[in-house]
């Protein structure tokens, strides 16, 4: 065989098309880079889908054998039944109100806390890391007691004070990670600035508030959606602390069947009215609704000031 | 002369000293009402007999009656134990590989990136207690069908008892495991943007392959990251409400039988198990991050 066929610049240009070169990725590389992505893309959605077909599934759909993916149709009555066991609007609104005040509140704190460890020298820095650290190990329940009998002898419990408060005093759900992105965030803040401006005469607060909250935006955006997912999505102390005063949508989704079956009750409804998959998952769907609306519409800033607020944390 | 130069210098630290104080005054105040006597009320119930009162609570001291009960006389609780170490140590390194992997795809040039990131980062949004047990129990969370496949399962029954868990774990929970990687793969992404494109160029010039220069510049240079997402990794999965452990302990803690300072007691024992795996983790993988920056 001749081999120095394997140089003539036609061969050479599509042995650059399917192994790839240094500027730019193969045809071979390209199927094995895209087949991966979609593989692990349909892993994660998978759950998703399923909720969804399951969703808008009529009764028959669902003892149908035959029908997996595809509905026969595109049913509706699921959605209004879960819209109506989950109280949908005011636990809408109760769950806004449980995640995103805490967030907003938490995430200033963490600012200043954050800020305070970057730019001063004191004593007890080290205690003050070391603490913030324990405050993200410590797991709630060991925690949780003492707390719950405090609240009730103030009458805070039920009520979204009891949330707000810790998320007041930087001991908000993972307020340690929201501090250690502000003190990253914060050192890179050139000094020079920060002296210019206490030499016009500046008090510390007031270079908090000018300078270095402008600098940090990304960070607190980031912070903020954080913030509210985890407030969103936590259930653990949102059901010790607000049972019987404040009902979110996860809340309201974890006893579903019981308020489905107050709405409905199992004897004198229709066996079509019954509680099945596809009422529960459209509940399922409509609690993750609002924040898959609020990741859509954000998620390029989402991710872009993930990338510019250097996240990772050393 | 030299006393009066050096007065004004210490006041100007104690300012600055008593500036920093001051911003971090609040969090100070939330620690110690939050966490700190929390805790150690806690702690102190943990050796108590708690009974909660009309008016208040009324302790009898039981010395370590609570901490026994749950090691030797309580079989579910130490079989949850062993389960959930079990679990996180088969997790973790699923998470951090697959997390490593997705960040480095992310890392590459390629059309319809957005899409995919969009995709992969979409757990972080959605990972919730509900939602989870919801998925759970319609069977959405294991890997796609294998879990079910005859072959499999009978398998399965040949592996010994120890082996046999957490493959089954593995099965039925695959995606739960993949959904819990979002922030992992974030902080991946992050710290492989920072590493200097130069190195690779270097690399290249030199004639390392891709395979060679994933080992010796890619992996070293995600050491740091790897260790913060073993641990974030542990501790979120130890957190979460699902958690058949921490559900335990909520639910003993309504009991009539010990109630209160028994449910504090498994508290403790269940932090004591997880700052050991922490420690363990975070030591091995120190150790190996040292000896691939050598």
């Amino acid at each position: 065989m001749n081999w120095s066929i394997l140089h003539h610049p036609t061969v050479a240009r599509l042995r650059g098309f399917i192994f790839g070169s240094r500027a730019h990725h193969g045809l071979i590389f390209n199927a094995v880079l895209y087949s991966l992505l979609i593989a692990i893309g349909f892993v994660y959605l998978q759950p998703l889908l399923f909720m969804f077909i399951t969703s808008i599934k009529n009764p028959n759909d669902l003892l149908n054998p035959m029908v997996q993916w595809v509905p026969t149709e595109f049913f509706l009555g699921n959605y209004t039944k879960a819209f109506r066991v989950l109280d949908y609007p005011n636990a809408l609104f109760k769950s806004i109100l449980i995640s995103v005040t805490p967030s907003v509140l938490q995430t200033f704190v963490a600012s200043l806390v954050g800020y305070g460890l970057a730019r001063y020298r004191f004593w007890g820095k080290r205690i003050v890391f070391v603490l913030l650290l324990a405050t993200f190990i410590i797991p709630p329940q060991n925690t949780v007691i003492p707390q719950l009998l405090t609240y009730r002898e103030w009458g805070l419990l039920g009520s979204p004070l009891a949330l707000i408060l810790p998320a007041m005093l930087g001991q908000g759900f993972r307020s340690a990670i929201f501090v250690l992105i502000f003190y990253q965030n914060f050192q890179s803040l050139p000094k020079v600035l920060e002296e210019s401006a206490r030499l016009d005469g500046a008090s510390d607060l007031r270079i908090f508030f000018s300078l270095a909250i402008p600098s940090a935006l990304p960070a607190y955006i980031v912070s903020v959606i954080f913030s509210i997912v985890w407030y969103w999505n936590e259930t653990f102390l949102t059901v010790i602390f607000l049972e019987g005063g404040t009902t979110t949508l996860p809340m309201q989704l974890s006893r579903f069947a019981q308020a489905y079956e107050n709405l409905y009750p199992p004897g004198v409804v229709n066996v079509f009215d019954r509680i099945n998959e596809a009422v529960k998952m459209s509940g399922t769907f409509l609690n993750i609704l609002p924040l898959l609306v609020m990741y859509f519409i954000l998620q390029r800033w989402f991710v872009e000031s993930v990338e510019r607020t250097g996240i990772a944390g050393e | 002369m030299n006393l009066q130069r050096s007065r004004p210098e210490i006041s100007l630290r104690l300012r600055e000293a008593l500036n920093g104080y001051g911003f971090i005054a609040l969090w100070v105040i939330g620690f110690v009402l939050f966490t700190f006597v929390p805790l150690v009320e806690t702690l102190r119930y943990s050796f108590h007999k708690v009974t909660v009162t009309a008016t208040g609570i009324k302790l009898d001291f039981v010395a370590w009656a609570n901490y026994t009960r749950g090691l030797f006389t309580d079989p579910t609780f130490v079989e949850l134990l062993i389960g959930y170490t079990v679990e996180t140590l088969v997790s973790v390194p699923i998470v951090l590989i697959f997390a490593m992997l997705i960040a480095m795809f992310l890392n590459l040039k390629f059309r319809f990136k957005g899409l995919f990131r969009t995709i992969f980062f979409l757990p972080i949004v959605i990972t919730s207690g509900p939602v989870i047990r919801e998925l759970t129990a319609q069977g959405a969370a294991s890997a796609p069908g294998i879990a079910n496949v005859p072959a499999v399962v009978e398998f399965l029954e040949t592996l010994p008892r120890a082996l046999r868990n957490p493959v089954e774990y593995l099965l039925t929970s695959f995606i739960l495991i993949l959904w819990f990687s979002g922030v992992q793969i974030l902080i991946y992404l992050a710290s492989l943007q920072k590493v200097d494109r130069s190195i690779y160029e270097a690399a290249a010039i030199d004639g390392a392959s891709g395979w060679e220069t994933f080992w010796k510049i890619t992996l070293p240079s995600l050491s740091t990251a790897t260790v913060v997402n073993a641990i974030y990794t542990i501790i979120t999965l130890s957190h979460f409400s699902e958690n058949r452990v921490i559900r335990y302990v909520y639910d003993r803690t309504y009991d009539v039988q010990g109630g209160i300072g028994y449910a504090s007691a498994l508290s403790f024992l269940y932090f004591g198990v997880m700052v050991v795996l922490l420690m363990v983790v975070y030591f091995s993988l120190m150790n190996w991050a040292r000896r691939g920056n050598r």
